[in-house]
């Protein structure tokens, strides 16, 4: 019994590290209709950044945070100005695929900045196995994830009153809805835009220290971000709290198909079972647990 | 002219259709007929539920209460293929035209249940897809002749003015050789000598070729002198129905237009 | 003034439907398939014909097939990579069981069984639109890989879990595997990719073509002009991963040779084959044929140009060539998203006029 609650606790925390990831999506999407496949590779950018101001320029920790988070920002600008800006009122599959492209640019020039070897991640975050969880219950729980559990509760909240609450929040969905109609209302969608990139690229940052303390900073970090996608399929393009459910729906079914029946087929079921869970989710429920239904009028 | 004037045959009766959206009651027990050849206005205020009832003929939409009865057969609710291939065509009130193919394609795809060579013969382009291709394109002809629009044939739909588009439209429509055709205000955003187009169009459709024609128009004098019959919507309720001056001198329908005025 | 139409009637509907209406135009593909068949084979040198043509025209052949589903039916799919896996392993199989049917009949096979298999995977496109839709075909695609991964009997439970192609011949010839020569798997693919796209634009002018287009323009409306979405949907994806498939069995057998499912069909495979489709054109046989030549060209010249050129280690030069598809995707798609078929087309209005400026 025990075995199966560390399977879905080790699924509950995967799951987290995965809404990590959608939330950025979500909120591009939420703000701006593009659904944008660069994220993953956003996330390893932050974090190879973050490494290499650490490593190469010898800055503390606390520095080095902020000096990402101003590069984040930046990117945010220079892709509103070389990129969307051009591409208002497009078709999504057209922002989609301008996405794709972003995703290569920002992998080669990751590379290149700073080198494509794997690299360690340590600022601090409690490793190891946690003692008190060990002790009371015989059961194997990570602190590193039970922080970043911790951490994405924190994001989340933050970003839902951020939505709902302010000004802002306002804006970011009137341009989700209709481009051209929130600039006919005075909303500036290039402010708004730089606004939400910076924010999804922090959390495109939060995002790669918790993957990358986890296993390290590398190429594969990128990967994460195709299975963000079944996450947003489950929880709904537009939803934040459906980002965080379904991640840990995701992390929980993969984990538990792959002990439990992994054996029968061969293993490595992860590599498709979230797709497979999400195409039957689409099927039954095509907007997802919390997404807005899409109504088609002729 | 007079009631006894037209046919009596009915081709299309709606009875008692309800049909709800969540909280929103679209259309509340309607019921008129069609009959075969005239030509049947249908009209009422904004939000009235016209185009619903349309898209209840057509199969769009399903309601949740009522009958349709069409060439004699009664069911619960049409399906847009049924409709399609028993000789039911419409417009629409913002253009559903197939925006990256040019005017030729887009009729032509009006054809397309009078076209039935397979995907083989198709892909060589020989033979019976050959000569059916040529056949339909001859028919489309007639059509484009008939509607006065042989100077865009081969440009994308996307690029002409909105009154072409709805000409082009009507074109589609009458590609499948209907029998009922269903026209959603297509006079809308046209000016006077558009309409006079267009209204010579469906007056020619009707006599020429025969088809029943149910149009929705906010255009009263185009009502008027189009019509044969016209029917009143409001609220999704039915306020009346009979001749259009009836209609005309109909007090309800006055003050459901115009208002009340309170003393 | 060279393009000039001026003197080209048509007087019935047969010659105003021609492929190539005017005089121009026809001459332009005669003389093209004159040096594609007759010149080029005898022209080019064994690096040129095995690294560069057979990639461009095998990515050609796949390209026309996911362009028939997204382009003209609107279809997302980035499944591009688990079918022509289906299609290799399928030829593979066929190969290794019925040699004696000849290449070109099993390659043909293992189109209709991508075809089948294709199908299936369609299904969801009923009740999915659009991006879901995207996602969902990723299904496919990872679940294929893994599949063709796992299951023995696949790679006739060969060891190492690669499928490698026995040769075969063709009038003597052999055109599969490492031995094959090359100016003879040239000229059977180029036959592939002329006869399949004169195919697709026949497809494409006739009644389904315009079914597909209706659909993806608009597949309410679609409805009431009596396509059936479901008849609709499925034959494209039916046609277009036969296409795939047929792309992937000639990948496989007579350009790579042997072939890991993980390396050689993966997810990357159908970001090229769909970034191919985007610069060349969607909805547009030329412009699938121009996008596999770009996407397959390009790299190549950056190649040279970086290392040969400027000397940069070959590393570096090949970051940068991901940067630089990236970023080609990305002013492609801000300058002209109707691709190079739409540039193509520019050019010919403008050779109307020159040498005059309007």
């Amino acid at each position: 019994m025990t075995f199966f609650i560390e399977v879905v606790l080790s699924g509950l925390m995967a799951g987290i590290m995965y809404s990590l990831v959608a939330l950025g999506f979500v909120l591009i999407f939420k703000a701006s209709g593009i659904f944008n496949f660069a994220q993953g590779v956003m996330a390893l950018f932050a974090a190879l950044t973050l490494v290499g101001f650490m490593e190469k320029f010898g800055m503390p920790v606390w520095l080095a945070i902020i000096g990402t988070i101003l590069v984040m920002i930046a990117l945010a600008w220079v892709i509103e100005r070389l990129m969307l800006r051009h591409l208002v009122n497009q078709e999504p599959i057209i922002l989609f695929m301008a996405t794709i492209g972003l995703a290569y640019v920002l992998e080669g020039l990751g590379d290149i900045l700073w080198g494509s070897d794997v690299k360690l991640l340590d600022i601090g975050i409690p490793q190891g196995a946690s003692d008190w969880m060990l002790d009371s219950f015989d059961i194997y729980v990570e602190k590193l994830e039970v922080f970043a559990a911790v951490t994405a509760a924190i994001m989340v909240t933050i970003l839902a009153v951020f939505f709902q609450k302010t000004r802002v929040g306002r804006a970011l969905r009137a341009v989700a809805d209709d481009h051209q109609a929130a600039l006919s209302v005075g909303i500036s969608l290039h402010t708004i835009w730089v606004v939400v990139w910076s924010v999804s690229g922090i959390v495109a940052l939060v995002a790669g220290i918790m993957w990358g303390s986890k296993s390290g900073v590398q190429f594969s970090l990128s990967l994460i971000a195709l299975k963000a996608l079944p996450v947003l399929i489950l929880g709904g393009f537009t939803s934040v709290p459906g980002a965080i459910i379904g991640g840990m729906i995701i992390g929980v079914g993969e984990k538990v198909a792959e002990v439990y029946l992994g054996p029968f087929v061969g293993g490595a079921i992860e590599n498709w079972f979230a797709y497979m869970l999400a195409l039957g989710f689409l099927l039954f429920r095509p907007q997802g647990l919390f997404g807005e239904k899409i109504i088609e009028r002729v | 002219m007079t009631i006894d004037d037209l046919s009596t045959e009915v081709l299309l009766k709606v009875e008692d259709v309800s049909l709800a959206f969540g909280g929103v009651k679209a259309l509340d027990g309607v019921s008129f007929d069609i009959r075969r050849g005239e030509i049947r206005a249908i009209i009422g205020p904004n939000g009235a539920g016209k185009s619903s009832m349309l898209n209840v003929i057509n199969g769009f939409y399903h309601p949740q209460q009522g009958t349709i009865t069409y060439k004699g057969q009664t069911r619960k609710q049409m399906r847009p293929y049924e409709a399609a291939s028993q000789g039911i065509a419409r417009t629409f009130q913002n253009i559903a035209l197939f925006k990256g193919m040019s005017t030729l394609d887009n009729i032509m795809t009006g054809r397309n249940l009078k076209m039935k060579t397979n995907l083989f013969w198709q892909a060589l382009h020989i033979g019976p897809a050959r000569r059916e291709e040529l056949e339909n394109r001859e028919a489309v002809e007639r059509i484009i002749d008939f509607l006065d629009i042989q100077a865009i044939r081969k440009k994308p739909v996307g690029k002409l003015p909105y009154g072409l588009q709805k000409r082009v439209e009507l074109g589609r429509a009458l590609a499948a050789e209907p029998e009922l055709l269903l026209l959603d205000e297509p006079m809308a955003g046209m000016n006077s000598e558009e309409k006079e187009d267009m209204s010579r169009f469906i007056i020619d459709v009707n006599m020429e070729f025969g088809t029943t024609i149910a149009l929705i128009e906010h255009d009263m004098s185009v009502v008027m002198d189009l019509s044969d019959r016209v029917v009143v919507l409001d609220y999704g309720c039915q306020l009346a129905d009979g001749l259009p001056h009836e209609i005309r001198a109909n007090k309800e329908v006055i003050e459901a237009y115009l208002g009340v005025s309170h003393d | 003034m060279i393009y000039r139409e001026t003197g080209q009637f048509k007087d019935n509907y047969s010659d105003d439907q021609a492929l190539f209406p005017i005089a121009q135009d026809r001459y332009v593909i005669y003389a093209v398939l004159l040096v594609t068949f007759a010149v080029v084979p005898f022209v080019l040198n064994q690096y040129w014909l095995n690294a560069v043509m057979l990639p461009f025209l095998i990515y050609a052949l796949a390209a026309l097939g996911l362009n028939i589903l997204t382009g003209y039916c609107g279809q997302v799919s980035l499944g591009t990579g688990g079918f022509m896996a289906v299609g290799a392993f399928s030829v593979y199989k066929l190969m290794v069981a019925v040699p004696e049917l000849g290449f070109v009949p099993l390659v043909i096979l293992s189109g209709l069984i991508t075809a089948a298999v294709g199908t299936l995977f369609g299904l969801p496109s009923l009740r999915i639109k659009g991006f879901y839709l995207a996602v969902a075909t990723l299904a496919a695609q990872f679940f294929l890989i893994w599949m063709f991964n796992k299951v023995g009997w696949f790679f006739n439970y060969n060891a190492t879990g690669m499928i490698t192609s026995p040769p075969m011949t063709m009038f003597g010839v052999i055109i599969t595997g490492p031995e094959g020569t090359p100016a003879a798997k040239y000229l059977l693919v180029a036959s592939f990719v002329a006869v399949f796209a004169l195919v697709a634009k026949n497809l494409a002018r006739g009644r389904i073509g315009r079914n597909w287009m209706a659909i993806r323009d608009m597949d309410i409306a679609a409805e009431l002009i009596g396509v059936r979405p479901l008849i609709a949907k499925l034959s494209a994806f039916a046609v277009s991963s036969f296409y795939i498939g047929m792309a992937g069995a000639l990948y496989f057998a007579v350009w790579l040779g042997s072939a890991e499912p993980t390396e050689a069909f993966d997810i990357n495979q159908s970001f090229l084959v769909l970034f191919m489709i985007i610069i060349g054109g969607l909805g547009s046989v030329l412009g699938s044929i121009l996008g596999a030549a770009f996407m397959v060209l390009m790299p190549i010249l950056l190649k040279n140009v970086l290392v040969n050129g400027f000397g940069t280690n070959s590393a570096l030069a090949a970051h940068i060539e991901i940067m630089t598809v990236g970023a080609l995707i990305i002013i492609f798609l801000i300058a002209e998203p109707h691709g190079l078929a739409r540039l193509w087309r520019i050019a010919k209005e403008k050779l109307r006029l020159w040498p005059f400026p309007y």
